[in-house]
């Protein structure tokens, strides 16, 4: 199965590891992730002005070239698959608002002028829900290193999962990261926090305010006894991991947490560990992995 | 044709009206005009981007750009020169960068407000895919910035027409000299050529040249190819 894959500028930049783990362990389900030829960033925050047409833009520029692609027999779909949580949300709910709302298409029609009308015909998704629809029987008969022991405690903050209607699963009590833990052979650590937030674009300017927000998740699922924490967003997975040395300086005692992709551990668990990237992780997730034999000796 | 049939149009430069021969470029009706060119204009081939022009044209509501050496004029044209697109030209030792988006963005971090409302690539007299050297260099794609935008000129028209107020040639500029010193690295034929200069291999020649009077020069630069 090849569907179309819209990476987004963090994949490509900071989350190198994210994406390359995706691609790996998603072949080695059988399903081709092929990136869209042209892109351009997604919009990175859904307009919530009525008028404001002019961030439509970006997202549905993005699904033209999804149906270019599929046209041009690239791809077997038009559901776009995507990593990162913020793309996810952005270009999801411009697709919806553009296929609701007839004039706003036309509006964002007549400024793009040069591209092809949208056809409103795609899909948007996230991996997880690509997985989800594989059947978890599927990617447990692909384990070839079952996380034995490994204590994993899935977070999903905001943008997977709100406004209610948008998500790619409850809103209020998500559970697909959960099951797909356990299809990897993990055990899955709960927290009640696993759906608040990490406290996103604060971190530019306001990094206590995403410290402090980042501690109580953090340390939520270290009492809960979680080897490390398990993210699909990376802004989530920055303000967790590298911000604690930020959470370091206000909370004395504090012990780091590894954070780390679900599509690392999904890698690893199919044994693909070159394409797992952990040493990207700040903190650095190795060590509690290889406390639990989950990583190759190194020679 | 005799002189008097040619056809005439009329073109407005900025906002004054000009009965002018049809088939001349902007720059030429310009100057047919009794315009004389003392900015917004160098090579007159369409390699320096000195000339860039904004226009509208008669029924029409788009604001288009081009280079004036380069456009002809149409009837009913309204034409100003942009010669200057004031824009901050940042210094970098080149040596120090390394080419990823962090560069971009420590350097002109308004690239991040790009819309992808792909206005740029309307206004490049070019026909570049401005948007989209802009958006590779924000994601960190130094080879598809560079490669993209290697026919820019730098004429400024993208830069006065951005929403964002980002100037995309800085951008450019940047990614092909991240390029060509980080990734492709000095080539060897351009190392020899720096290497003769430096030797002086070239002055006798130069010398020479600066004694020639105007006709002589004129004379070389017609033969040239033959003398190669
Ligand atoms: S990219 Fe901009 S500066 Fe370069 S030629 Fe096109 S419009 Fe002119
Ligand atoms: S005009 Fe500016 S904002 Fe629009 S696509 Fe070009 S660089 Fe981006
Ligand atoms: S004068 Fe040089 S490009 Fe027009």
């Amino acid at each position: 199965m090849r569907l179309p894959y819209y990476p987004g500028c963090t994949l490509k930049t900071t989350a190198q590891n994210f994406e390359e783990s995706a691609l790996a362990s998603a072949r080695a389900l059988g399903v081709e992730l092929v990136e869209l030829p042209r892109w351009n960033c997604c919009g990175t925050v859904h307009a919530l002005a009525k008028d404001d047409v002019m961030h439509y833009l970006a997202p549905i520029r993005n699904l033209i070239r999804v149906e270019e692609m599929a046209e041009s027999g690239l791809v077997d779909e038009k559901r776009v698959v995507t990593l990162c949580a913020m793309c996810y949300n952005t270009l999801k709910r411009a697709n919806a608002v553009v296929k609701e709302d007839q004039e706003k298409m036309q509006k964002v029609r007549e400024i793009m002028e040069r591209e092809n009308p949208y056809g409103g015909s795609v899909q948007v998704v996230h991996l997880l829900q690509v997985l989800r629809d594989l059947d978890w029987s599927k990617v447990a008969d692909r384990v070839e290193r079952p996380l034995k022991g490994l204590r994993v405690a899935p977070y999903y903050g905001c943008l997977l999962l709100r406004p209610r209607g948008f998500g790619i699963d409850d809103v209020d009590n998500p559970q697909v990261m959960e099951r797909l833990l356990e299809a990897l052979g993990a055990e899955v650590v709960n927290i009640p926090f696993k759906t608040k937030c990490c406290g996103a674009y604060h971190t530019v300017q306001m990094k206590e305010v995403v410290a402090e927000l980042s501690h109580r998740i953090l340390d939520q699922a270290s009492s809960a006894g979680a080897d490390m924490v398990a993210t699909a967003c990376p802004l989530c997975e920055y303000n967790l991991g590298p911000r604690q040395e930020e959470v370091k300086k206000l909370f004395r005692g504090f012990a780091p947490l590894p954070v780390v992709y679900f599509t690392q551990l999904m890698a690893l668990a199919f044994g693909l560990e070159e394409a797992t990237g952990f040493e990207q992780n700040d903190p650095d997730p190795r060590p509690a992995l290889r406390a639990r034999g989950l990583l190759k000796e190194e020679s | 044709m005799m002189d008097d049939e040619v056809e005439m149009v009329t073109i407005y430069v900025m906002g004054k009206r000009h009965r002018v021969p049809a088939g001349l470029t902007i720059m030429k009706a310009m100057e047919y005009a009794g315009h004389q060119f003392r900015r917004g204009a160098g090579c007159r081939g369409g390699f320096c981007g000195a000339c860039a022009t904004i226009y509208r044209t008669k029924g029409s509501y788009k604001l288009q750009g081009a280079l004036a050496c380069q456009k002809i004029v149409e009837d009913g044209m309204y034409i100003a020169q942009i010669p200057f697109s004031p824009a901050e030209k940042k210094t970098y030792n080149i040596e120090e960068l390394r080419p990823d988006a962090g560069v971009f963005l420590e350097y002109y971090p308004e690239i991040a407000r790009c819309l992808s409302c792909n206005t740029c690539t309307k206004a490049c007299p070019q026909d570049i895919m401005v948007m989209d050297y802009v958006q590779a260099a924000l994601r960190g794609d130094v080879e598809e910035a560079a490669k993209l935008s290697f026919d820019c000129i730098g004429c400024g028209l993208c830069a006065v027409r951005c929403p964002a107020e980002i100037v995309p040639y800085n951008i450019g500029q940047l990614a092909r000299r991240l390029y060509s010193r980080h990734i492709v690295g000095p080539t060897e034929h351009v190392l020899k050529r720096v290497r003769e200069i430096e030797e002086g291999r070239f002055d006798e020649e130069i010398e020479e040249l600066k004694t020639l009077d105007r006709e002589a020069l004129q004379e070389r630069y017609e033969t040239r190819e033959r003398r190669l």
